[in-house]
């Protein structure tokens, strides 16, 4: 495969917010003391007066956030996921997913890749914790093109959106004209053997494996599951009649996530095989984005040694 | 004000006290206590500060009132109720399992409630977000507050507080219920807020402290506030908690009790002739 163009999502948020800042006035941009790494640095230069930094103060941001959405503005609150969904919860559960108030959280530094500040910065329980909040929409993109395509989507949403993007430069696959949609995943490969569901950085390691594993004799179908909630349930449902068995991929703990979801959908609807892929109930630690995903499984090799043991081959 | 405008409004605020007692005994629950106490910023706020209309609850140009001290919803939705938001008859349907008077406010469900609350220090953070979007958009509603001295161990208010004034919010009011009491007892054994004021002005308040059951100082107060400018506002209210039903004034015990039939009896008989007094000036 050619060297592929690579972009961390991070990135792909502020770059996104700023072409949006420019269509619409109504979008304005919260962040805790971090826009330089949340990227939405590049919104403020741009448009400084629709930029409100909150300081270190997650908690109160988020609530500021919510305010601003009941005065007409469409408030993106920007931190490292493990203060916008971690620290900030209970603000965003209450004052944002109660009363379903119109704000964007914009979660960056989400998973292990974070690499080096270790495990307190290390969000690997986002999904888990937004998923419990009735009506809350969670997007995971794959890569550059479906991170900005997913800001705009969720601009257009009228209720709160969490957004997850990832620290590491990643290959960007789809092409500029794809049509990214809230709430479908994406069929990146057909395939008759195993479906392999996967989101965020995981996704692209999906595709590779998915060819690894067709040179292997083994017919897998790669599916990209951007949106987390609410799920995709007849694509997971026809890949799993498809297919008969289903792995799950995701920069997550594997309790809460995306393996989750897909298994509350099988087990009630279609009962099959599901082997999850993703953190497995452990804390990370200090290293390379790289190393760290190699040690912990998150690879397109993983998924190949996974899928073939799930084959029996 | 003119006297009878006062008397009107103490009528007003002793129909808000026998609408808090109707609400927490129909609901067989609730908090009365920090109701009570407020009943004259309740009233003076939604008869005569605020920009608003009972008939248009959404209307866009209204003053904000977030009740960051969620818990008091029987003062709120009694005053709102009063002012003609919805029926009085309502209020003792208070937290039933078919009603929409939540037993902490619902902007989804009660008209004229801007702002669902009930979880302490979140309210005064969402209203200083709503100042910061009308400065931003340049527009002239003003923002209501109102906190539990208790509220005040929040450390979310403080990061609200700190933004406020940072983001010089002088479209910003927030009141402070200085009843001195909470669930475990006096607040200032509890975990002391003290000194309140002095708190605030550090935190870049301009900051008037005044008896929160008389309607001058409070006149007196937003007025003040209205002409202060660069900074946010905060009236700190001496309150009784219980104010006009005597067995509950200053009892800690009726932060989050209803009275049963025979009080509910009392405390309406006492309300009722307050209220025949102040009717008779």
């Amino acid at each position: 495969m050619a060297e592929m163009k690579k972009i961390a999502t991070r990135d792909s948020y502020g770059n996104a917010l700023i072409e949006l800042g420019k269509e619409h006035d109504n979008l304005v941009v919260l962040d805790a003391d971090l826009a330089a790494a949340t990227k939405t640095g590049a919104f403020k230069k741009v448009f400084p007066e629709r930029h409100f930094d909150c300081g270190i103060a997650e908690a109160n941001m988020m609530c500021i956030a919510a305010g601003m959405s009941t005065a007409g503005l469409v408030p993106f609150a920007s931190s490292f996921a493990m203060f916008a969904a971690g620290r900030a919860f209970e603000q965003v559960r209450n004052s944002i997913g109660y009363p379903h108030l119109n704000v964007k959280i914009g979660a960056t530094h989400g998973g292990i890749s974070v690499g080096e500040d270790g495990a307190s910065h290390q969000c690997c329980e986002d999904f888990a914790l937004m998923r419990s909040i009735p009506g809350m929409t969670i997007i995971c993109p794959a890569d550059d093109v479906e991170a900005r395509a997913a800001v705009k989507a969720a601009y257009e949403i009228d209720g709160p959106v969490y957004l997850r993007f990832g620290r590491l430069a990643i290959p960007v696959f789809h092409n500029e004209d794809f049509d990214f949609q809230v709430g479908k995943g994406e069929i990146l490969k057909d395939g008759t053997d195993v479906a392999i569901i996967a989101n965020g950085l995981l996704t692209y390691e999906a595709i590779k494996a998915g060819e690894e594993l067709e040179a292997a004799g083994i017919n897998a179908m790669v599916i990209n599951m951007a949106t987390i909630k609410p799920l995709d349930e007849e694509l997971v449902v026809e890949a799993a009649k498809k297919c008969g068995k289903v792995i799950t991929c995701e920069e997550h703990s594997i309790i809460g996530g995306l393996g989750e979801a897909v298994c509350s959908v099988l087990s009630e609807k279609l009962p099959t095989p599901v082997r999850r892929i993703g953190v497995n109930d452990e804390f990370g630690h200090s290293g390379p984005a790289a190393a760290l995903l190699q040690q912990f499984g998150l690879t397109s090799d993983h998924i190949v040694e996974v899928a073939k043991d799930f084959c029996g081959k | 004000m003119t006297s009878s405008e006062k008397k009107q409004l103490q009528i007003t605020a002793c129909k808000v006290r026998m609408g808090v007692i109707e609400s927490t005994h129909g609901a067989k629950a609730g908090h009365p206590g920090g109701s009570l106490s407020a009943a004259e910023i309740f009233t003076y706020l939604y008869f005569k500060e605020m920009n608003i209309d009972p008939a248009n609850p959404k209307w866009d140009g209204r003053d904000r009132f977030v009740l960051s001290k969620g818990h008091t919803a029987p003062g709120l939705y009694s005053a709102l109720a009063q002012r003609g938001f919805f029926p009085v008859e309502d209020l003792p349907t208070l937290r039933h399992i078919d009603s929409y008077l939540q037993g902490h406010p619902n902007m989804t469900m009660v008209p004229g409630v801007d702002m669902s609350t009930g979880s302490l220090g979140q309210g005064i953070s969402v209203a200083v977000g709503m100042a910061m979007a009308f400065k931003h958009t340049g527009k002239s509603n003003r923002v209501y507050s109102l906190l539990g001295d208790g509220e005040l161990e929040e450390g979310q208010v403080w990061e609200a507080c700190m933004a406020a004034a940072h983001y010089k919010l002088d479209n910003l009011c927030i009141v402070v219920d200085n009843n001195g009491l909470q669930i475990d007892g006096s607040v200032a054994d509890v975990m002391s807020p003290y000194p309140i004021v002095g708190k605030l002005e550090a935190f870049g308040f301009e900051v008037l402290q005044i008896d929160a059951h008389d309607f001058d100082a409070i006149e007196e107060a937003f007025n003040q506030a209205k002409k202060t400018e660069g900074k946010p506002f905060a009236i700190v209210i001496k309150s009784v908690k219980g104010k006009g039903v005597s067995y509950m004034e200053n009892e800690a015990g009726w932060h989050g009790k209803a009275p049963n039939d025979a009080e509910y009896e009392q405390a309406m008989n006492e309300l009722k002739s307050q209220l025949a007094e102040l009717e008779a000036m």
